[in-house]
């Protein structure tokens, strides 16, 4: 089941079917439905009005039709009118504003998250790796009830990881990680899209996401090929790198102890300071240098090149993996 | 009505309509070139906020002296220009030869100057383009304990290769305009025609100055 | 409107030839500084492109008859769709109302006898030719298939298709849109005739004032945008490269600052040529004339602050989506309120139902589609679903096709008789405008639903249960083809063997009706002294 990386993946279209609203996999997808249906309804009022005022005056003042108009509206009114209609606009839409809004902080916002699955876009496939070490091409699965954390980069060029039912979409921007999260409540299979054009089999890019139940998402855990989990295989890494030799579990190495130093702000030779994330993990692995810790010296090499994508997010794994930060000052988006 | 004075284009009622116009074109031409160079400033802005450090540290590789003395003689060019320009609106045509050659003079130097500029970084290797060899060290007192990371060097003298090299394809097209005048102005068959353009020339004059001001300040004088 | 400017009955000797009995010789079109010969030079070029961008659009669309990518392989459908992209938005839509009808009637409408730059404007028609060259060298040499959007690393790291060209091809018509603007701000600001006033201006002189404005700040910005592309892609400088400490993200932000309000470039002309139309058929002055101008300037100066909205799942910030979303809804507004005016227009008026009337009233209809859709858009949690799926691609088609298009289309046959001094076939016009409507509905309504159920754009094969709604948006491609080419045949025909139309064959107010049909080549007698302001219609 552990999908070995292949050049050209078959795709697999879950067999869903046409539904112009899709399925609800999720609370937030119905939430995003509620306000779709509000504007819709809101949409069709104003199209009304306006389609039977333009069909009104068509054939109430054709020109074939002779006789007195009467009065035009007179500028006072009509400013009126204008003004009115604009503030009836500008409350309803700051309602829609608020409501947007409210739904767009809920998706990205930081939650406590059970499962974070890492994603990398290449051309053209999408690659998964799970906590456990898992790894799969173009089909997540997931278990239903729980809250899921994608952390998504690419190794090329940018895409955009769509799950239209968790009305849901990211970009895989190279060089840094975006997140999404979202809790899928109903099992089954669902679609999984690039949405953002990314070269010649952009329209193979495509999948599904397998909702199972927890005990069946368990067997499926279980019955992929016996690799090590991610935070190990980072481990591994880490060991095979030769990274311990100077980042010395207690502090007397060359470089920075990692225990409990992701979340945790620290302060950089220039004098700013910077909570450790994953963009800034990264960043230190690809390019140690540009943002480096006071009081250590640039000793450090770029393993650009060495490690690719799926690695640096192992490495990291592992490096959350290595307790908390002392001080819980650390919150990050 | 017999007059002395020129007759407009055909699309203009009188002269005063048209000096009008031309200086109108002018400015809005100057705006458009405005936000041609502020897409590449905050360009500048943004990778600038990025990597600060490393690009504070490349501006010190640049040559400050040499960018000071071209400071000083561009704006002295515009000093000359606007005086060519009070010489021909008075009709003065030794003068307004003059002044138009001093301004030609110090610009062509400037050009001099920047092009020994970029002479001396390609001999240090700071070229980074074209499979040239770019060999990036630091030149400041490793005090911070930093270091430069020869990419983001690489992108900084990117950026400013492009922004100089855009603002000198506009000194030379200044420079062929005022040379265009000087021809104008040496003929002087039409002094009001002549005072017309010249207003026009040095509108677009003043504005490769104040560029200028722009690039001097970003590359050479942000050094913190 | 105005006091003697032309009248009937004076003695024929004393009336200026005519713009087109210059000749026909090509040197005569080739070199002519006439702006309404120039227009002609960019009519028949917008329309070459046109129909080239269109045979794009229905391979396109017969691509996706079927869910298995079978008609063309993956690499020429994308590049078919790169082709119609870049073709139509740089190469018709940009130029299609401003650089012809514009080019035609402003100087006239505000009485002027030329643009302030006759020669710059004759500039800016080769260089918008030399684009268009570069442009099709870039399809002769393999076509492009980087989208029209360049985004990179892809255009710049990864495509090997000939990006440069079609950069270059862009580039160069940049500069063309940009003289096409400053000519027309000048115009505006100095040539105006004795007594023509700011508040006396029709409104299809402000829209293309406030387009050419635009066109004058944000096309600079695609310059610098698209020189640096260039650059990246030759030299590898590293700016929009993350290897290299650069940022992609940039690139859009910079992209995005051009060509957010190159949608305003393309929508703003079609709401002046509207006003016209609606104003005339209905036989009413425009209601709310203040409104109107004042959204017309709102929408301009919003229009630049709202790119922000194409990127809400690309990993900006958060909070820069939510200040995005927040001026995407304020923009909106403005627009509603010109709708309600066209609307009120309507009220107690004396409508009648020509060609251009049907014209403007379907650009009502789906305008409004494609504002309303604007607003689910604007909606941050409903882009995020909706980003880069059909419900986009329709949404802005309803406006650039439904609404600009429609508009050109409409401003074409409303001032066709002023244009060539003839007049077309009624019926066949009707007809003509009536199958776009029906043709536009039926091509982009199924995308929305597309769009909601999941489909992204851009995709070359799709899952099997899309189909039945991608075969109706095809067939709908057919009626609207047969909307595109009526036109062609009868206006062509007309051309030699239309009724005559005389001056002002709707007894429309405005100057340029106040001259022969077509008008003389400095467009007016005399210089017209204006007294009234525009629709003054009784």
């Amino acid at each position: 089941m552990n999908a070995k990386a292949q050049e050209t993946p078959a795709i697999e279209d879950p067999p869903i079917g046409l539904k112009l609203i899709p399925e609800q996999a999720s609370d937030y997808a119905q939430q995003v439905d509620f306000l779709y249906y509000a504007l819709l309804g809101i949409s069709a009022v104003l199209m009304g009005v306006l389609a039977a005022l333009v069909v009104l005056f068509a054939v109430r003042y054709r020109r074939s039709l002779k006789g007195e108009r009467g009065e035009r509206i007179s500028e006072r009114s009509g400013r009126r009118l204008e003004i009115g209609f604009a503030l009836l606009l500008c409350v309803s839409f700051m309602g829609l504003f608020y409501w947007g809004s409210r739904l767009y902080l809920d998706l990205y916002s930081a939650v406590d998250t059970d499962i974070t699955v890492d994603v990398v876009g290449k051309q053209w496939m999408w690659k998964f790796q799970h906590p456990n070490g898992s790894r799969e091409i173009n089909t997540l699965h997931l278990p239903v009830g729980e809250t899921v954390e994608l952390r998504i980069t690419s190794q090329d060029v940018i895409h955009s990881l769509s799950l239209p039912a968790f009305r849901l979409k990211r970009d895989a921007v190279p060089g840094m990680y975006t997140r999404a999260q979202f809790t899928p409540t109903r099992p089954g299979s669902y679609r999984l899209f690039c949405a953002e054009y990314c070269g010649t089999d952009h329209a193979r890019m495509r999948g599904k996401v397998v909702v199972l139940e927890r005990s069946d998402y368990q067997r499926w855990l279980a019955g992929g090929v016996d690799t090590p989990d991610r935070a190990e295989a980072g481990a591994q890494l880490f060991q095979s790198l030769g990274c311990g030799a100077c980042h010395k579990a207690d502090g007397s190495g060359l470089g920075p102890n990692l225990h409990g130093i992701f979340g945790s702000r620290v302060r950089l030779a220039d004098g700013s300071e910077v909570v450790v994330d994953e963009t800034y993990i990264r960043d230190s692995i690809v390019d140690p240098q540009a943002q480096l810790v006071a009081g250590y010296q640039p000793v450090m090499p770029s393993f650009s090149g060495q490690v690719s994508e799926e690695e640096i997010l192992q490495l990291i794994s592992y490096i959350q993996s290595l307790g908390q930060p002392l001080e819980a000052d650390g919150e990050h988006d | 009505m017999p007059t002395n004075k020129s007759r407009p284009a055909v699309q203009f009622d009188d002269m005063d309509q048209q000096r009008h116009a031309g200086l109108l074109g002018m400015w809005v031409f100057l705006l458009t070139e405005t936000l041609l160079f502020g897409g590449l400033f905050a360009g500048f802005a943004i990778l600038r906020l990025q990597h600060g450090a490393v690009f504070a540290e490349a501006t010190g590789h640049l040559n400050l002296p040499l960018a000071a003395i071209n400071t000083a003689l561009l704006l002295t060019s515009g000093l000359t220009m606007a005086l060519a320009e009070l010489a021909a609106g008075a009709r003065l045509r030794r003068a307004t030869l003059r002044w138009l050659l001093a301004t030609i003079a110090l610009g062509t130097l400037f050009l001099g100057i920047k092009g020994f500029e970029w002479y001396s970084e390609f001999q240090r290797q700071l070229v980074p383009v074209l499979n040239l060899p770019f060999h990036y060290s630091s030149e400041l007192p490793a005090a911070s304990g930093e270091q430069p990371v020869a990419a983001v060097a690489e992108l900084f003298f990117n950026l400013y290769f492009i922004a100089t090299g855009l603002h000198a394809l506009h000194m030379l097209v200044g420079l062929g305009i005022l040379a265009a005048m000087l021809w104008l102005a040496h003929r002087w068959r039409r002094p009001d025609r002549i005072d017309r353009q010249l207003r026009i020339a040095g509108l677009y004059w003043a504005f490769i100055d104040v560029v200028w001001i722009f690039i001097f300040t970003c590359f050479y004088l942000l050094r913190a | 409107m105005t006091r003697v400017v032309y009248s009937e009955g004076e003695d024929r000797h004393a009336t200026p030839a005519d713009y087109l009995s210059g000749g026909w010789s090509i040197r005569s079109w080739l070199l002519t500084v006439d702006h309404k010969r120039i227009a002609w030079l960019y009519a028949v070029s917008i329309t070459l492109f046109f129909f080239f961008g269109s045979a794009a659009a229905l391979l396109i669309r017969l691509e996706l008859l079927t869910p298995a990518g079978d008609l063309l392989s993956a690499e020429s459908y994308n590049r078919l769709f790169s082709l119609h992209g870049i073709v139509m938005v740089w190469f018709f839509l940009i130029p299609s109302i401003p650089a012809t009808l514009g080019n035609f009637l402003l100087p006239m409408m505000v009485g002027a006898r030329d643009m302030a730059f006759p020669k710059l404007n004759l500039l800016s028609w080769y260089i918008y030719t030399l684009g268009g060259i570069f442009t099709i060298v870039a399809v002769i040499a393999g076509g492009v298939d980087t989208g029209w959007t360049f985004y990179t690393p892809y255009s710049t790291l990864f495509s090997n298709s000939a990006v440069l060209a079609a950069a270059v091809g862009v580039f160069i018509v940049g500069f063309s849109s940009i003289l096409t603007g400053l000519n027309f701000v000048v115009t505006t600001h100095t040539m105006r005739a004795p007594g023509m006033t700011w508040g006396r201006l029709p409104l299809f002189v402000w829209a293309n004032y406030a387009t050419a404005l635009i066109m004058v700040l944000a096309t600079p910005v695609l310059t610098v945008t698209l020189l640096l592309i260039g650059l990246e892609r030759t030299l590898g400088i590293g700016i929009f490269d993350p290897a290299l400490g650069g940022d992609p993200l940039l690139f859009q932000h910079l992209f995005w600052f051009y060509s957010h309000p190159a949608v305003y470039i393309m929508i703003l002309p079609a709401m002046g040529v509207v006003s016209e139309i609606v104003a005339c058929f209905s036989r009413n002055p425009i209601f709310g004339y203040t409104g109107m101008v004042l959204s017309i300037m709102a929408i301009a100066l919003f229009g630049f602050i709202v790119w922000g909205h194409h990127m809400f799942v690309s990993g900006q910030s958060l909070y820069a989506g939510i200040l995005f979303s927040f001026f995407t809804f304020l923009v909106a507004v403005p627009s509603a309120i010109k709708t309600l005016n066209w609307t009120a227009t309507l009220f107690r008026g004396r409508i009648s139902f020509d060609a251009p009337m049907i014209y403007a009233l379907s650009f009502l209809e789906l305008f409004t589609v494609g504002g309303l859709t604007g607003v689910f858009l604007a909606a941050l949690a409903l882009d995020v679903h909706l980003h880069d799926t059909y419900f986009v691609t329709a949404h802005f088609h309803y406006i650039m096709v439904g609404g600009a298009v429609t508009a050109y289309m409409g401003g074409l046959h409303f001032w066709w008789p002023k244009l060539t001094g003839r007049l077309y076939s009624r019926a066949w016009a009707t007809t003509a405008a009536l199958a776009l409507l029906i043709g536009l509905n039926l091509t982009f309504y199924p995308q929305f639903l597309l769009g909601y159920a999941g489909m992204p754009r851009r995709y070359h094969s799709y899952p099997d249960e899309f189909s039945i709604l991608q075969v109706l948006s095809t067939l709908g491609t057919g009626v609207l083809a047969l909307g595109y080419l009526l036109p062609l045949i009868y206006l062509s025909w007309s051309l030699r063997r239309g009724e005559k139309a005389g001056p002002n064959p709707w007894d429309a107010k405005g100057l340029e009706w106040q001259t022969p049909s077509p008008p003389p080549v400095h467009n007016f007698r005399e210089t017209p002294v204006v007294e009234e302001g525009p629709y003054a219609y009784q």
